[in-house]
């Protein structure tokens, strides 16, 4: 297929590889930043394909690992509500709260929809119009132009049954919390591609020049990975940190300026609750005072419930990249996709799902399989 | 568990009812059929867990096998619900190498049903059996209160006869066996979920849903010999498609396999449609393909054969059985690494970005 199939060549990939060889001098621990980057990398196989001594440890880019625990039960509270219809990303359905998750809740009675488009709301608000319709808007900078789109039409077509339950996150405060972590272990990232073809890659300069950190972004098929892996060993190995844009046939430096433009006049910047993590100041969007009338938190009076996280899980470590998910215990036997103890074994894109969907808790030795004596 | 997790506030999903899951074909349902089924009607053929039992009769061995079919919408592009209560059943009696000979059909209508719409079903129903040379020759019909079906649920049971020796069974897969795919995966499930989510992809998607007893039929009379000697297990990949079905095969014999995954055929439509969605077309269900495990030295004899029938033109040679990793099944990837292919465990979701 156009367009895909030259980012997955495994000729192309070798060669890459070599040059990584051919320039290693030393062991170097880099993080990619996005989930999508960890879904690819495991599903692909590609950190197998890596030379000895070049890690990559997955970083906090799951939206969905990253949404914490008590917007979870919010989420559930609203959903659990008759009156109400609860619209979500389909991943965002096997996350548990403290009680069950939302597929439970359906099953329960619950109104609860899988959307594509945060848009699909307005459609099922006007069909509803004596339901109040809520959106789970989570995620990182990516998502957030479409889910002030939503807030936007939703005011401006006097769509009065839809409001949003905001939980928004921000890649840099992230990065700079990881960095300041006495046990960080990261000497470079690959950044998050789809996150700057929104915003652009300018906010990272200061956080490359500020560390010394080279910071790559990076696309999500095979070759981009290994590429942006490349140019940021390249960097390591040159005594260099600055940032690179690997992903050009997608993104400029600028970004998307009418997408940063909506959604600034929908959200602001606040304090936000990382899953795992923990509070980090101005690291995620809420609503303006303008939208207040599209607030969930606000309409549903659930500002109030407070949820401890889990003391056990080590979630917090794997999504700053000083753990890999087989390091915890309970990876692959207590704690699976289909019972998840913690936030990364809940989504595809999360890393200890991915390494579960992709058989890491029992990789076997690999056996050769003869080639194909009849090709399809 | 507790000892370990004791302070933790998350819950272990233990699911108090059911929950969607649990018919989706992968794990969840295997559970359910492990903890609430065979406890209560456990007996040798049963446990076999075959799509289909095969049972002794008078000297006769008999294929036997039920199906409910739900599916929204219930007309879709490439076929409807009729057609698919049809060829389901039938299909499952093939896999067992069984001629299928003879349906019957229950339906539960909901309150509200247009009667046109009913007559399109049955009049599908009609031709489908006709093509597969099935009888329909029992039947019920239940009326359920508006709201408390969905449009129309249908179930078939089928009875075919095995002739022969043919002997064909998830358990006879054997290590340097091939592992034949007739076809393009992915296209019935991409062509409902298009359908059902409103979307338009560039090509139509349409259901491949198909009578493949002909085709099987084609199969076991590769020349020479006799096609219960080569061919060890046949399955319809519906349901969580063909990583959830070679995963039953490579279980139930205990032996691994290795996949190419440029081996596999996989529509552009479908595999565009799968990457905008982020699913995975080897999760995704089919109503019209097999996957046949073959000894290794007839692979390309049973190959060729499938490729000029209509329904294996497009028939490919995915991967083999090896002795290694039992239970378990591996794919080479493109681009050149490897990856595990497990059971799905629930249904699968749309990611987010």
């Amino acid at each position: 297929m156009k367009y895909l199939d030259e980012y997955r060549d495994g000729d192309v990939a070798q060669k890459i590889v070599g040059e990584m060889r051919r320039i290693q001098t030393r062991p170097w621990v880099l993080m990619e930043v996005c989930g999508g980057q960890t879904h690819a990398i495991v599903k692909n196989g590609i950190d197998h394909l890596l030379p000895e001594g070049v890690e990559l440890v997955h970083g906090p880019g799951c939206p969905v690992c990253v949404t914490p625990l008590e917007m979870i039960d919010k989420a559930h509270a609203i959903a659990r509500q008759p009156k109400v219809i609860f619209c979500s990303f389909g991943d965002m359905l096997r996350v548990p709260g403290s009680h069950g998750d939302l597929f439970t809740i359906k099953s329960l009675g619950g109104d609860v929809r899988v959307v594509y488009s945060p848009l699909d709301c307005l459609k099922i608000a006007r069909a509803n119009p004596d339901k109040q319709v809520v959106f789970f808007a989570i995620g990182f900078e990516t998502t957030a132009p479409a889910n002030a789109m939503l807030a936007w039409r939703a005011r401006e077509q006097q769509v009065d049954n839809v409001s949003l339950l905001v939980s928004h996150v921000l890649v840099p405060p992230a990065l700079e919390a990881i960095l300041q972590s006495p046990d960080n272990r990261v000497q470079g990232f690959l950044g998050p591609g789809h996150v700057c073809a929104v915003m652009g890659y300018r906010e990272y300069e200061p956080i490359s020049a500020r560390y010394r950190v080279p910071i790559v972004v990076t696309g999500f098929e095979p070759i981009d990975i290994l590429h942006g892996t490349l140019m940021t060993l390249r960097q390591l190995e040159e005594g260099r940190a600055v940032v690179e844009n690997q992903y050009s046939r997608v993104l400029g430096a600028d970004g998307n300026k009418p997408a940063q433009a909506l959604v600034s006049r929908v959200f602001e910047v606040g304090d936000r609750k990382w899953r795992g993590i923990g509070n980090i100041p101005m690291s995620g969007f809420r609503l303006r005072e303008e939208f207040a009338r599209q607030d969930a938190e606000k309409l549903f009076d659930v500002a109030e419930i407070a949820t401890l996280e889990p003391e056990i899980c080590i979630s917090g470590q794997i999504l700053r990249g000083i753990r890999k998910p087989h390091d915890c215990p309970a990876f692959g036997t207590l704690c699976t996709p289909q019972r998840p103890l913690g936030a990364t074994m809940v989504s595809a894109e999360g890393a200890c799902a991915a390494y579960y969907a992709y058989g890491r808790h029992l990789q076997p030795p690999i056996v050769a399989c003869a080639p194909a004596t009849v090709h399809g | 568990m507790a000892s370990v997790f004791g302070s933790c506030p998350l819950p272990v999903l233990d699911h108090e009812q059911i929950v969607l899951g649990h018919g989706s074909g992968g794990k969840l349902t295997a559970d359910l059929i492990d903890q609430v089924f065979l406890p209560a009607f456990k007996n040798p053929i049963l446990e076999k867990l075959d799509d289909q039992a095969v049972l002794t009769v008078g000297g006769a061995r008999l294929a036997f096998t039920t199906d409910s079919f739900v599916v929204t919408p219930i007309f879709f592009p490439g076929g409807d619900i009729g057609r698919l209560a049809i060829y389901g059943t039938v299909n499952d009696l093939a896999m067992s190498g069984a001629r299928p000979l003879y349906l019957s059909a229950a339906f539960i209508l909901e309150e509200g049903l247009r009667v046109d719409d009913l007559r399109r079903v049955v009049e599908s129903m009609r031709i489908a059996a006709a093509e597969a040379g099935v009888a329909l020759v029992t039947g019920d019909t239940k009326v359920v209160n508006r709201g408390k079906g969905d449009q129309i649920f249908i179930t078939t049971t089928g009875i075919g006869v095995i002739e022969g020796r043919v002997n064909i069974s998830a358990d006879r897969a054997r290590p340097g066996d091939q592992i034949i795919l007739s076809g393009y995966i992915g296209d019935h499930g991409m062509a409902i979920m298009s359908q059902r989510e409103n979307l338009e992809f560039e090509g139509a998607i349409t259901s491949d849903c198909a009578s493949l007893h002909g085709l099987v039929a084609a199969m076991l009379s590769t020349p020479p010999g006799d096609g219960s000697e080569f061919i060890h297990c046949l399955r319809d990949p519906t349901r969580g498609g063909a990583a959830t079905t070679l995963n039953e095969i490579a279980k139930r014999a205990g032996v691994g396999m290795v996949l190419r995954e440029q081996s596999i055929p996989v529509r552009e439509s479908v595999r565009g449609a799968c990457e905008v969605l982020g699913l995975d077309p080897l999760y995704v269900a089919n109503e019209g393909k097999l996957l046949a495990v073959v000894v290794p030295e007839r692979a390309k004899a049973v190959l060729h054969q499938m490729r000029e029938h209509p329904l294996g033109q497009d028939a490919a040679i995915i991967g083999e059985v090896v002795a290694e990793h039992p239970g378990m099944v591996l794919m080479k990837t493109q681009i050149g690494g490897t990856r595990v292919l497990d059971v799905m465990f629930g249904e699968q979701l749309p990611r987010i970005c």
